[in-house]
């Protein structure tokens, strides 16, 4: 009888201690944020573009983690940004629809400074401030910072806005992948 | 003699040096034109300091560091600056980089020259002095040589004059001819660095180099050390392990082992920067391949390779021509770029030396390239994940580590070309982190302009709840003023203050109610006036553009025809704005016209298309001039006036000049400009239709 009880209150000991341990790991640890969203968030381009419906890049990579979303609607991040995201979430490659938003090179927006007529519509329309000006005062576009996302082509009331392709220059000039060169051969 | 080390792997290549080492170095003739690139070194392209049409003297700088990870560039002889801008550039893409191009005048004059005086200067001036003097590794790598001499104190220098890449022999007749200016290099080398020993290396295919050096080395505590011959020997890497025995481990650098290496080539150059105060304006260069004259020249940095290769006898122009050696050289695409600082050879190749690689066949598993491999990857696996794009992997297995020194493709019996999918590869990942921290940089200025939004929004509220607690509590002293006044008569103090407080802020949460829709009231009047300049802005610039397009339009279709802006002459205000709009509406209608007839025209050119351009003119002006009035109408609300203006908008009414009357009521001054634009509208399309017609 002794011994049952005294079995009985360990065990009781036990679950309270381990219980308690577990309850405190719960409230210490907890994780706020769903981690795949993170991890989605971290695939995608980050040109907060809005081409995939969504009001920016997390709110898409919410969309994809909670299933909502498919994950082939993102141009910038390319068909490369799409295998990353099939193989993150182990579903299958699905290419652009046919009739959606393509990739197309990287550009940046360069606004024409003598047609500028200071309306600050596309600094509002920035996603990432990477446009500089003030009212009746020309803008201009920080290079640098802009995602070439195109939001501020739209509201631009004089279209001064340009996207210039990125071109190749010495910092990112890539080596070619290894090919065997065709020769014509002589019939 | 202390005990020589090994590195792993290596091999032994024909070294075909003799050919350019059977003579003295070479002196040239200045050539016409110095092509001098700006990105002479690794990390930032200098910062031009000259102008076009500016004569410069020789040793001037011409453009000048561009933050710590740069150097200066000098100008290699007196002339004139006659160009600065892209031009090709010797590098394996092709691509033109900004070049000062220079017209020697053929003095050769020098301009002041400043040495240093080492022995008392501060590690610190030494190093701005050699930054200043454009003074970079000549071994190839062209590193910033005043970064390498930060660390100090240091157990070992290490002198490369390994030069084990075939072919190369510039280091090799340097040593011969001028190790006293070498060895002066070392004093200030190791003076400013507090070297603890001095090891020169020097490869052992090179005996006159070994002596001359020992020779010059005497009574110093310098010490030549002769190594076997093997490539490649002369990676720092592998160099510091033959002379110290020290392996420098992934992710470390040698300086952190307390070991800096550096390259005869580079000390020759500090010596003649720091004891002559002369900039690194030349540099030796092994000419050789299938050319007549193969030696080691001294030439100007910036003279046009396919000069220079013509001064040596290379026949034919459009030989293909490495730069660098046969194993980590590069193919130039284009000879008219400047001799860089970092080319230390230039090979003309031949069908003999250089016979075409047979095709690349399957990776048999051979495990050759990892026996050769100096840096101890596993180069098939390295190639495996290049070519499946696997760079995850690939980084994984230490790719980063490859020194690119073409071992693994030399030996390839399948004649893999490893080094080009290790070079693409590093440079897809270099790409990637790019990107990459373009994206991060990108979230988080995305995620501050939120914040920055909602900050606003709320501070914005917050004032509006202050401001209307201000009011709340100016109508509570109001209201409670003459509620004490009545009630103080009647009660005792204590229910008086209670009651006037009660009061007080029942008044208060009646003024916040009421203050909250005058709020609200408030800043959509404010979005609403916001808005509505915007609306006039685009307003503004859709005129301007009309007007400019107007203009343009008018020029093009028809010169004869009263240009566009007669009616804006007038003096007038409201007259003004009135033509505008009416030559604005013309300005559409007649581009209309113009397009539908260029179509027409291109279509079909045989049928009169009379009919549709005429048409869409003339709805197109009709529409104009019925929304000038309809606006103008509104806003005056004048109903008999609108009447008179669809009286007035009738096909007869005489048109144009009437703007500069004065007196005339804003309806029937819009009916006018209708009137006006019709006509233009219809003399656009009478045009179109004759020039459709011819």
């Amino acid at each position: 009888m002794n011994t049952l009880l005294l079995a009985l209150l360990v065990m009781v000991a036990l679950a309270l201690l381990l219980g308690a341990v577990l309850g405190y790991a719960s409230v210490r640890f907890k994780v706020d944020a769903d981690p795949l969203v993170d991890k989605i968030d971290d695939i995608l381009p980050q040109t907060q573009c809005g081409q995939c419906g969504h009001p920016g890049c997390r709110p898409y990579a919410q969309a994809i983690a909670s299933g909502e979303e498919d994950i082939n609607k993102c141009p910038p991040g390319g068909e490369d940004g799409i295998h990353k995201l099939a193989e993150l979430l182990g579903v299958d490659f699905k290419p652009f629809d046919a009739g959606a938003a393509q990739p197309k090179p990287k550009a940046v927006a360069l606004i024409d400074e003598a047609t500028c007529i200071g309306c600050t519509l596309c600094i509002q329309a920035c996603p990432v401030d990477a446009i500089l000006g003030s009212a009746k005062q020309m803008h201009t576009i920080i290079a640098s910072e802009c995602t070439g996302c195109e939001l501020c082509l739209p509201p631009c009331p004089v279209d001064c806005i340009r996207m210039i392709p990125h071109g190749t220059d010495l910092t990112n000039w890539k080596w070619r992948y290894p090919t065997i060169p065709i020769k014509a051969v002589k019939p | 003699m202390s005990q020589l080390y090994d590195f792993h792997g290596g091999i032994h290549p024909p070294q075909h040096k003799d050919a350019a080492t059977g003579r003295p170095i070479q002196q040239l003739p200045l050539p016409p034109q110095l092509y001098i690139a700006l990105a002479q070194s690794v990390g930032n392209p200098a910062r031009p300091t000259v102008s076009v049409g500016q004569p410069v003297l020789k040793g001037q700088q011409l453009a000048e560091p561009d933050g710590r990870l740069s150097a200066a560039v000098h100008a290699p002889t007196s002339g004139t600056i006659t160009a600065i801008g892209p031009h090709p550039f010797a590098h394996p893409s092709g691509l033109p980089v900004a070049t000062i191009t220079l017209a020697p005048d053929g003095l050769d004059s020098w301009q002041p020259r400043s040495p240093l005086a080492w022995q008392d200067a501060s590690p610190a001036q030494l190093r701005s002095h050699l930054q200043d003097m454009g003074v970079v590794g000549l071994g190839g790598a062209v590193f910033p040589t005043h970064l390498k001499l930060g660390a100090s104190p240091l157990a070992t220098l290490v002198v490369n004059g390994a030069e084990c890449e075939p072919f190369i022999s510039c280091d090799d007749m340097l040593m011969r001819e001028r190790a006293a200016g070498i060895v002066d290099g070392i004093r200030i080398a190791a003076h400013a660095l507090q070297a603890g020993q001095v090891l020169i290396g020097i490869e052992d295919n090179k005996p006159q180099a070994i002596a001359a050096m020992q020779a010059a080395c005497a009574g110093t505590p310098y010490r030549v050390v002769s190594i076997p011959t093997k490539y490649p020997s002369g990676g720092a890497k592998q160099l510091i392990r033959l002379l110290t025995g020290i392996e420098v481990p992934h992710g470390t650098r040698a300086t952190d082992l307390g070991v800096q290496c550096l390259n005869v080539g580079t000390l020759y150059a500090m010596a003649r920067a720091v004891l002559h105060g002369e900039p690194l304006l030349s540099r030796v260069v092994t000419v050789t391949g299938a050319v007549a004259y193969a030696a080691n020249y001294e030439v100007a940095i910036g003279t046009p390779l396919a000069w220079l290769l013509q001064q040596a006898g290379m026949a034919d122009a459009q030989t293909e021509v490495i730069m660098g050696g046969p194993m980590m050289g590069i193919t130039l695409p284009d000879l008219h770029a400047g001799l860089p600082k970092a080319g230390n050879c230039l090979i003309a190749k031949s069908a003999a030396l250089f016979p075409p690689r047979p095709p690349e066949q399957a990776c048999i598993r051979c495990g050759d390239c990892a026996s050769v491999c100096p840096a101890q990857l596993q180069p098939m696996d390295l190639f495996w994940f290049a070519k499946s794009r696997n760079f995850g992997k690939a980084q994984e297995r230490h790719l980063f580590d490859c020194i690119e020194c073409g071992a693994c493709s030399y030996v390839c019996p399948s004649q893999i070309p490893l080094v080009d999918y290790y070079r693409f590869a590093k440079s897809e990942i270099w790409a990637a982190e790019r990107d990459k921290k373009n994206a991060s940089l990108a979230r988080q200025r995305h995620e501050f302009r939120q914040f920055r939004i909602e900050r606003d929004k709320s501070e914005k509220a917050a004032r509006l709840a202050a401001r209307a607690a201000e009011q709340a509590a100016k109508l509570a002293s109001q209201a409670a003023t003459p509620a004490a006044a009545s009630t103080a008569p009647a009660a005792s103090g204590m229910d008086d203050a209670k009651k006037a407080a009660i009061a007080a802020a029942l008044a208060r949460a009646a003024a916040q109610k009421e203050a909250k829709p005058l709020s609200e009231q408030h800043t959509s009047g404010l979005d609403d006036a916001k808005q509505a300049a915007i609306q006039a802005a685009m307003a503004r610039a859709a005129a301007r553009k009309a007007a400019s397009d107007a203009a343009k339009a008018a020029d093009a279709a028809n010169p004869d025809s009263p240009p566009a802006t007669t009616p804006a002459q007038t003096g007038m205000d409201d007259a003004k704005r009135a033509a505008i709009e009416a030559a604005m509406a013309r300005a559409a209608a007649r581009k209309a016209a113009a397009d539908a007839a260029k179509a027409a025209d291109a279509a079909n050119p045989d049928s009169p298309p009379a009919a549709a351009p005429t048409q869409t003119g003339m709805d197109d002006a009709k529409r104009a001039a019925v929304e000038a009035a309809m606006a103008r109408a509104a806003a005056r609300k004048a109903a008999s006036d609108a009447a008179k203006a669809a009286d007035a908008a009738n096909p007869d009414s005489p048109p144009a000049t009437t703007p500069t009357q004065t007196g005339m009521d804003d309806a029937k001054r819009a009916a006018v400009e209708a009137a006006m634009a019709r006509a233009a509208a219809r003399k656009a399309a009478a045009q179109a239709q004759k020039d459709a017609s011819e």
